[in-house]
């Protein structure tokens, strides 16, 4: 059974797939922009030595966000 | 081609599109713009195109830079500009709407699309929004070598039909690939493109196929419809406000897409024409029904088949045709943003940093002083005496020591711009940022503003030229307002005169210490006043790329460092100039006329005649206003030195003692002296404490750290930001010193503390 789940929550290490992101449209579109795209595969590196931000893997690039923006970001879990 | 570029050459001279005429027998300047993401290579290119015959300029009144450079090819002169580094052109940020502008209204003859290949996927999404443009294309399909390294081969052919553009692989930081773009720029710009006009509108038809699926295309089609009759009406009835924006540059098609998308910029270009009315109410219906039918709205789906288009278009032509090598920058980010070892690492290369800006910057700095004294010595012994003794008092005492004290930081501001330019250009910046931002968070601020925040402690207006690694204008604007507040070297000459004139030796680095703290408390204090109250809103989403590491050239590091101390001397040549020659007549004029003088016994006579001049009068003048803090009107006077420069406080208050080296002669009364060497420091630290309470000494020092900024730091905040924030840092931080100080002289005064 496939929970859904926050990218915040996902531990290091762990990679799941992004099934929609809420908030408003500029915020979205921004985060679309930067490839986190509905159906796409992201894969959470590893947390700053400060425990925020932390950095994914998707599309093939690094990128940081930051956990209040990964909150709103939903998820399907992999295997 | 050929044949293409001799018929051209035969064509009547036409004016180019810059205006400008062309010279009788040449070719129009051709007029290149590249446009990529960030860290595509996209500057390398650049570089490597127009060598080192670039400028940097500020584009239309705002803070984002276009850098412009010049180049001969096959005969013909060529303009590329560098245009800011975008993920997308939804005029989002500052830099997406100065790129896409530039774009539209400047319509350069080709955009060379910079490509990061082994990021095709992201990368070619700006391309899809060039191609919709319908703008003349070339790609450049850079990092080609480490395309092959990741294991992949790339089918550009198959690239070119997809985006039907040319397709040159390049590798921007080994100079290959680079003749083979120039001739497809010049392919590509042959057929000079007729920019649309009224009376040949196109049919509805996407200039790219990316399929939005029938009920956008749908909408779509309502929308160019629409423009299009609003068009034809506006032309039939000549007072209908003329023709719609953007039409003259682009197409009905690319103008109902921007409508549909709720384009900001492009919805503020349409308020108050005559046809914005009918034209939104169509948009609105669209919108309205493509978000009823998807539950998303309709930018969203629109940003989501972009995607998917390209997406699309990397399935057909990306092949993975080995295994990748264990990829190096994850190797490297496993110790450099370790949770462990990250932060000490960071810790110990921004010591090292430092170290080489003060320490070993100090060595050529030395130097750069005794040429400059020097020169001073040369020409007092040379100029004849008594001869025009006003304009060698200018010469030395103005131009030479006020221009000349802020050309000797330029070893020292060397080394940090080659540092910065090292950390930003291996890709370690993004990583500071990354193990900083948490910090950051808690002042309302950014983790990139780290980095401006820490070379604050050095200089202030290299920190505020620093901030132009932020990307949103309100974290710039909130970082460089609260700069002034990070304790600068030049106002360690203040605290180092009169902490031991007032404090206790086993004192000393406490309240250092305590100097140092406040400012960045206040700081703090200050970013957060500021992003709850000028700068509110929700920040900007932190979504940073942490670009793969790479080995710069050391051709671009020495590039971009010039870049900036070029910079830096060009503001010492012309507003420092200017307002060193303002503060050395104030402190110099009026002079005492030779009966007054003779009035004075010599000892005397230099205080009398600092009283005596404009500055004198101010600070006399000032007397009832600083009063409450406690300050004199020698204080004052001294104060508005330290506008020119904080350092020169200490000069001032030296000159209105008197206590000048007897063996110097009297004309080098040099205001922006420094504070060793002419001024012997003991006999003004023994008249201080005889004149003040260690109160007014910690006032003093609290208020130099906190009020007015230097006169150079308020003019390159009025270059970056603008005038308005340049007048708020000024009057805003002098309130607050004048405030504070206050405060602190009368609880200080009524408990005693301090008194005596």
């Amino acid at each position: 059974m496939a929970e859904s789940m926050s990218l915040d929550e996902l531990s290091p290490g762990h990679r799941a797939r992004i099934v929609g992101i809420r908030g408003n449209s500029p915020f979205k579109k921004r985060l679309l922009e930067m490839g986190l795209v509905k159906g796409e595969t992201i894969v959470k590196i590893k947390l700053a030595p400060l425990a925020d931000p932390a950095e994914y893997l998707i599309k093939g690039y690094h990128v940081s966000l930051r956990r209040q923006e990964a909150r709103d970001i939903l998820l399907e879990p992999l295997g | 081609m050929f044949n293409l570029l001799s018929k051209i050459e035969a064509a009547v001279p036409t004016p180019d599109r810059t205006g400008r005429p062309g010279q009788p027998g040449q070719l129009p300047v051709l007029t290149v713009a590249l446009a990529g993401n960030p860290n595509s290579g996209k500057t390398t290119l650049f570089n490597l195109l127009t060598g080192g015959h670039q400028r940097v300029g500020n584009y239309g009144g705002v803070t984002v830079e276009i850098k412009e450079g010049r180049l001969r090819h096959a005969g013909r002169r060529i303009r590329v500009i560098d245009l800011p580094g975008t993920y997308s052109l939804a005029a989002f940020s500052q830099e997406e709407i100065v790129a896409r502008d530039f774009i539209l209204h400047q319509r350069p003859d080709v955009i060379v699309n910079v490509v990061d290949g082994t990021n095709l996927e992201r990368n070619l999404y700006l391309t899809a929004q060039l191609r919709e443009l319908g703008v003349p294309l070339v790609v450049a399909l850079n990092m080609a070598d480490e395309i092959r390294k990741k294991g992949q081969t790339v089918d550009r052919r198959a690239l070119g039909r997809y985006l039907s553009a040319p397709v040159v692989p390049t590798v921007g930081t080994r100079n290959k690939g680079i003749k083979r773009l120039m001739e497809h720029i010049l392919q590509t710009a042959a057929p000079p493109p007729a920019p649309p006009t009224i009376t040949q509108i196109e049919p509805s038809s996407p200039p790219a196929a990316i399929h939005y699926g029938p009920e956008i295309e749908g909408e779509l089609e309502r929308i160019t419809q629409c423009v299009e009759e609003q068009t034809a009406a506006a032309a039939a009835s000549q007072a209908a406000g003329g023709p719609l924006p953007f039409l003259a540059e682009t197409s009905p098609w690319w103008l109902a897409l921007k409508l549909l998308e709720n384009d900001r910029d492009v919805l503020e270009a349409l308020s108050g024409h005559a046809a914005a009315g009918a034209l939104l109410e169509q948009v609105e219906s669209s919108r309205r029904r493509l978000a009823a039918l998807y539950g998303e709205d309709p930018e969203i789906l629109i940003a989501e088949r972009r995607y998917g288009y390209v997406r699309g278009i990397c399935q057909e032509v990306v092949r993975q045709t080995a295994e990748a090598r264990m990829d190096m920058t994850v190797r490297i980010d496993r110790v450099l943003t370790n949770r462990l070892l990250g932060l000490p690492i960071f810790a110990l290369l921004m010591y090292g940093t430092f170290w080489l800006v003060f320490a070993a910057g100090a060595i050529p700095l030395g130097w750069l002083e005794s040429a400059l004294g020097f020169i001073t010595a040369k020409i007092d012994l040379l100029w004849p005496a008594g001869r025009a003794v006003w304009l060698h008092s200018l010469l030395a005492d103005g131009v030479l020591s006020g221009v000349g004290n802020v050309v000797v930081f330029l070893p020292n501001l060397l080394f940090l711009f080659a540092a910065i330019t090292l950390l930003e250009d291996t890709g370690y910046m993004a990583r500071a940022a990354f193990l900083m931002d948490r910090l950051m968070k808690w002042m309302g601020l950014h983790g990139k503003s780290f980095i401006p925040m820490l070379t604050g402690f050095g200089c202030t207006v290299p920190a505020i030229l620093a901030t132009r690694v932020l990307d949103s204008r309100r974290d710039r604007l909130t970082t460089m307002l609260v700069l002034p507040l990070v304790s600068c070297s030049a106002r360690l000459p203040i605290y180092a005169l009169i902490i031991p004139a007032f404090f206790a030796p086993e004192h000393h680095a406490t309240v250092m210490y305590a100097i140092y703290l406040i400012g960045i408390l206040l700081a703090v204090v200050v970013a957060r006043i500021l992003r709850s109250t000028v700068f509110q809103g929700r920040p900007a989403p932190f979504v940073m790329e942490l670009p793969p590491y790479r080995i710069p050239t050391s051709r671009a590091v020495l590039l971009h460092t010039w870049q900036r101390c070029r910079m830096y001397l060009r503001k010492a040549g012309t507003i420092i100039l200017a307002l060193s020659i303002v503060m050395w007549f104030l402190t110099h004029f009026p002079t005492l006329t030779p009966a007054q003088q003779e009035y004075y016994p010599p000892v005397e006579r230099q205080q009398a005649q600092a009283a005596h001049s404009y500055a004198g009068r101010i600070g006399r003048a000032l007397e009832p206003v600083f009063r409450p803090l406690g300050f004199d009107w020698k204080i004052n006077t001294a104060l508005l030195g330290a506008f020119a420069a904080k350092e020169v406080f200490v000069a001032q208050m030296a000159i209105v003692y008197a206590v000048q080296d007897d063996s110097l002669p009297a004309v080098s009364t040099a205001p922006a002296a420094p504070a060793e060497g002419r001024i012997s420091m003991d006999p003004l630290r023994r008249h201080l404490q005889a004149e003040y309470t260690p109160l007014i000494g910690f006032c003093v020092m609290l208020f130099c750290l906190i009020a007015t900024p230097c006169m150079a730091t308020v003019a390159v905040t009025r270059r970056e930001g603008g005038w308005r924030w340049a007048l708020l840092q000024f009057w805003g931080l002098t309130a607050a010193a004048y405030l504070l100080t206050a405060a602190v002289y009368q609880v200080g005064s009524l408990l005693q503390i301090g008194t005596s």
